[in-house]
């Protein structure tokens, strides 16, 4: 018995690490600048993580091969009550690894979280609703109209306030067009329940507040289109949640940004088919 | 800590002779322990059930099951789940797991039978307080049961509809769809944010809320009863970790509960009186304005929730952690490895537990400095849980092993709780929660970690006291089995959901493809996974019918159990079996020594009892002699 557990566990073992180590499955290539730091930081911390595992693993797998008991032995267990000093010794190690590692992660946080979007970002809002993603682009004149919610409808699906001047050449679409290698700030708004912004091939994820507006930046740093989920729990239809985001080169970006808001529009479902899914 | 005198006297109670006061309304901790047991072998039912129901829907999205269209109409209209169908599958799943399975029987079920035993009283210090705790509990389960009747059945739901728009029922779902953390505004607005959220969502709420009350019973009565109740000789430093598993879980839920239950309250104002706690102010939802609100966060509750939910993941998993240490110690045939680093390793983890509610919201919109302060305090919590890992297997270094399935569900515990505890330094990390939040990564970790690796100490603590409880013997070869594929089945489940995560799959998705084809592409990879996983549940599941037919067959046919069967060393060992209505029938034990003093050199057995005077084993070095100090160093 002690033998076949011994040699389960160290199955469980070398299956999982081949299972994280196939290179069949793992995350979409990074398509942002802080993208490659976060890729780096996980190999990091999964080392750390495949080395404790596999050390704890056959240590067990080991201690009840070894030490059980077999049939006709009457000699006793080694009596001990412990070591101290092991205690100090391994409390140490795990506080001084793991510390270090919670302290290297903060880094890429810091850059993304601790400062503001550097100046000249391009910006968009987005405003989240059950079940459906609203981009709001300022248009030409580089600013964004007044909304209101009790302007909310089926026809105004932001509440975009017609009587406001700077509103006349904004655009609300469902896509979200980005350029490339530009610092971009998204403001994030929830009109109903909390939703989240996830792109997973952009390592970038945050939820949309109803009540609050947050501002988020990032650099994309390849363009194509990309799917865009909903990542907390919104309602009935959360899992069609779906989104699409498209990163364009600059110049083809900065002709889009000069169209008036109708054909701003056919030009973004142009570019929907245009640009392949990438994943 | 000089000896503990108790007046075996002052709260003797008779043996009740009435069946319902002997059975139902018992003021005997051990009846109460077992219906705790019962409550959570009931509710784990409701929770595997909708589990594989929710592993269906993933694998063959579309299907129709004629059984669920003839029960749910509604919500699976010819047998196809809906996706708020799915929703309040999960919903139900993680409240019935949590609260009445977790919660349950860890603590409120072996805590109570065991720890008076242990610690040699003759009842809690409350018993009256304890049949209360109990049966608060049970009231809280027949809401939780009446939220799936008023949802999935519209003549029920019809009935609370006068109450007003928050009591609405009869949506064909099995309850609320918000997920068992019921984040507002979604939990907050009523029937308009979704099926499911008016009476669904009312009853849940409300089912909490006595949950929390009976839990906040339990937590007095264990911390008083352990406190003031130990008998003769038995310091705090001789208690078995059992004991301090269950009292350190019970400051915890001390402290945690009544923030669930404050939250709850304000949750419930905010559905029923127009105030506005968690909803701010110009919301539309369904093309609605919301008026009548204005000025509340969503993020309160967010902290007011895992202020509570961090701290009862501890709760969840720190008996399991006693039990553990108990079952590898005895069997191991070796005193546990570093007894004093065990007890401060728990409590460090209990105190720790408290101040990393934040990891759980790095992407909610909370301040990001106070997102890297959460970051590092959850990292630290890492090496209390590793000083426990390093200290079990030492308890095996050197030992002489008996697999009785006890010890082989114990030693998985262990195995597991290194598996699903050690990604917590992935998703610890606000840079890393960046890409891994909310995704089936998260899923994986908690699962392991403080699903499956309690539900391991549950078995371990089944197997092993159920002789001393039903005076029989649960058939070994059953156990065995049921093990063995148990063991296979949660890593075939649980490990594949780390790569889905990786891959980006987001968890509370009620389907991945509609009409044959994928919603999103890049989910795409993980569809074998997803497969295999499903394979894997229904299998896993359907394995625990022999746990189940082994408790039944073994209250009448299992083999009669002696008073130590296991050759054990603590005070529920030295009574008879089962223990009569006031545990020591009458005398109060003494205790001389620790706990766990396996493979004495030089005593007459490799075991000596914590009963045992010092005159009766040979005197030893690194011997106890009641000073407290039980050997421990070197």
């Amino acid at each position: 018995m002690g033998r076949a557990l011994g040699v389960l566990i160290w199955l469980i073992t070398l299956g999982s690490v081949l299972l994280f180590a196939s290179g069949k499955w793992w995350f979409p290539a990074t398509i942002s600048e802080h993208g490659p730091e976060i890729d780096r930081q996980f190999m990091r911390t999964i080392i750390v993580v495949g080395i404790s595992f596999v050390a704890a693993q056959v240590a067990l797998g080991w201690a009840v091969w070894k030490y059980r008991a077999t049939p006709g032995d009457t000699t006793r267990a080694v009596y001990s009550h412990g070591n101290n000093r092991l205690e100090i010794i391994w409390t140490v190690v795990t506080a001084v690894v793991f510390i270090s590692l919670a302290v290297i992660g903060q880094r890429v946080w810091a850059q993304l979280h601790f400062v503001g979007a550097p100046a000249g970002s391009y910006q968009v809002e987005v405003v989240a609703q059950q079940f459906q993603w609203n981009f709001h682009y300022a248009g030409v004149d580089g600013q964004f109209g007044r909304t209101d919610p009790s302007l909310i409808g089926s026809s105004n699906l932001i509440g975009l306030d017609p009587a406001d001047p700077k509103s006349r050449d904004d655009a609300v679409l469902a896509t979200l067009v980005l350029p490339v290698n530009r610092p971009v700030e998204l403001t994030l708004r929830s009109i109903d329940v909390t939703h989240s912004f996830w792109v997973p091939p952009l390592r970038f994820k945050q939820d949309l507040v109803p009540g609050m507006a947050i501002h988020v930046h990032f650099t994309p740093t390849k363009t194509g289109q990309y799917e865009l989920a909903c990542a907390e729990l919104c309602g009935q239809f959360h899992y069609r949640m779906r989104g699409y985001v498209i990163i364009l080169p600059q110049d083809e970006h900065n002709a889009l940004m000069a169209l008036p808001p109708d054909q701003f529009q056919t030009r973004v479902g142009q570019l929907r088919q245009q640009y392949p899914i990438v994943y | 800590m000089s000896a503990h005198e108790i007046s075996g006297e002052a709260h003797r109670h008779e043996p009740p002779k009435s069946f319902i006061r002997k059975y139902i309304f018992s003021l005997d901790h051990k009846v109460i322990g077992i219906q705790y047991m019962l409550l959570a072998m009931t509710s784990v039912l409701f929770g595997v059930v909708m589990s594989v129901l929710m592993r269906m829907n993933l694998s063959w999205p579309g299907t129709k099951w004629p059984i669920l269209g003839t029960l749910f109409p509604t919500g699976a209209p010819e047998g196809v789940m809906s996706p708020e169908f799915y929703l309040s599958l999960v919903t139900m799943h993680g409240t019935m797991m949590v609260f009445f399975v977790l919660t349950t029987a860890p603590q409120g079920g072996f805590g109570n039978y065991f720890l008076p035993i242990q610690i040699g009283a003759d009842d809690m210090a409350f018993p009256f307080l304890n049949m209360m705790s109990f049966w608060v509990t049970f009231v809280g389960f027949l809401v939780l049961v009446l939220a799936i009747f008023v949802e999935g059945n519209q003549t029920i739901g019809a009935w609370f509809s006068g109450l007003g728009d928050w009591m609405q029922g009869g949506s064909g779902t099995v309850g609320p769809i918000g997920g068992w953390t019921a984040y507002p505004p979604l939990s907050a607005l009523g029937k308009i944010a979704g099926p499911g959220q008016g009476a669904g969502m009312s009853l849940w709420i409300i089912s909490i809320a006595i949950f929390c009350v009976g839990s906040l019973l339990g937590a007095l009565n264990f911390i008083t009863t352990l406190l003031n109740m130990r008998t003769r000789g038995m310091s705090l430093m001789r208690m078995p970790l059992t004991c301090w598993a269950w009292f350190t879980t019970a400051v915890l839920a001390l402290l945690a509960f009544p923030v669930l239950l404050a939250g709850g309250i304000l949750l419930f104002l905010d559905r029923t009186a127009g105030t506005s706690f968690f909803i701010p102010g110009g919301e539309v939802v369904t093309d609605t304005l919301i008026t009548s609100h204005q000025g509340g966060s969503p993020i309160l509750w967010q902290h007011l929730f895992w202020f509570f939910g961090h701290p009862e993941v501890y709760i969840a998993i720190l008996p399991g952690m006693g039990a553990t240490s108990h079952i590898l110690s005895t069997f191991a045939r070796k005193p546990i490895f570093g007894y004093r680093a065990m007890v401060f390793a728990m409590f460090g983890i209990g105190l720790l537990g408290f101040f990393v509610w934040g990891h759980h919201m790095f992407i909610s919109g909370m301040s990001p400095y106070s997102a890297m302060a959460f970051s590092i305090l959850t990292l630290s919590i890492g090496v209390p849980s590793a000083i426990k890992t390093f200290n079990w297997i030492g308890t095996l270094w050197g030992a002489k092993i008996r697999f009785t399935v006890p010890m082989l569900f114990a030693l998985g515990f262990v195995s597991l709780f290194v598996s699903g505890g050690i990604t917590g330094l992935v998703l610890g990390q606000t840079s890393l929660d960046l890409p891994m939040h909310d995704t089936y990564f998260v899923l994986a970790h908690f699962h392991l970690v403080m699903g499956v690796a309690a539900i391991f100490g549950m078995f371990a603590a089944m197997s092993f006291w159920y002789p001393k409880m039903f005076g029989r013997m649960m058939n070994e070869t059953i156990g065995k089995i049921h093990f063995w594929i148990t063991f296979i089945g949660v890593y075939s489940i649980f490990m594949p959901m780390h790569i889905m995560g990786i891959i980006g799959m987001p968890r509370r998705y009620a389907q991945f493809a509609e009409n044959g084809q994928s919603i999103y592409h890049f989910i795409d990879p993980a569809d074998p996974l997803v497969k295999f996983v499903t394979a894997a549940a229904i299998v896993t599941a359907l394995a625990q019918v022999l746990f189940y037919f082994n408790f039944f067959w073994s209250l009448f046919k299992g083999k009669k159990a002696g008073d130590n069967p296991w050759e054990a060393t603590t005070l529920e060992w030295t009574t008879a079996t089962p223990p009569p209505h006031d545990n020591f029938a009458g005398v109060v034990p003494t205790v001389y020594r620790g706990p766990y003093e396996f493979a004495v050199p030089g005593a007459p057995n490799d075991f000596i009892l914590q009963t045992e005077r010092d005159a009766e084993v040979a005197e030893v070095d690194g011997g106890t002699s009641g000073n407290g100090s039980d050997g421990h160093g070197h």
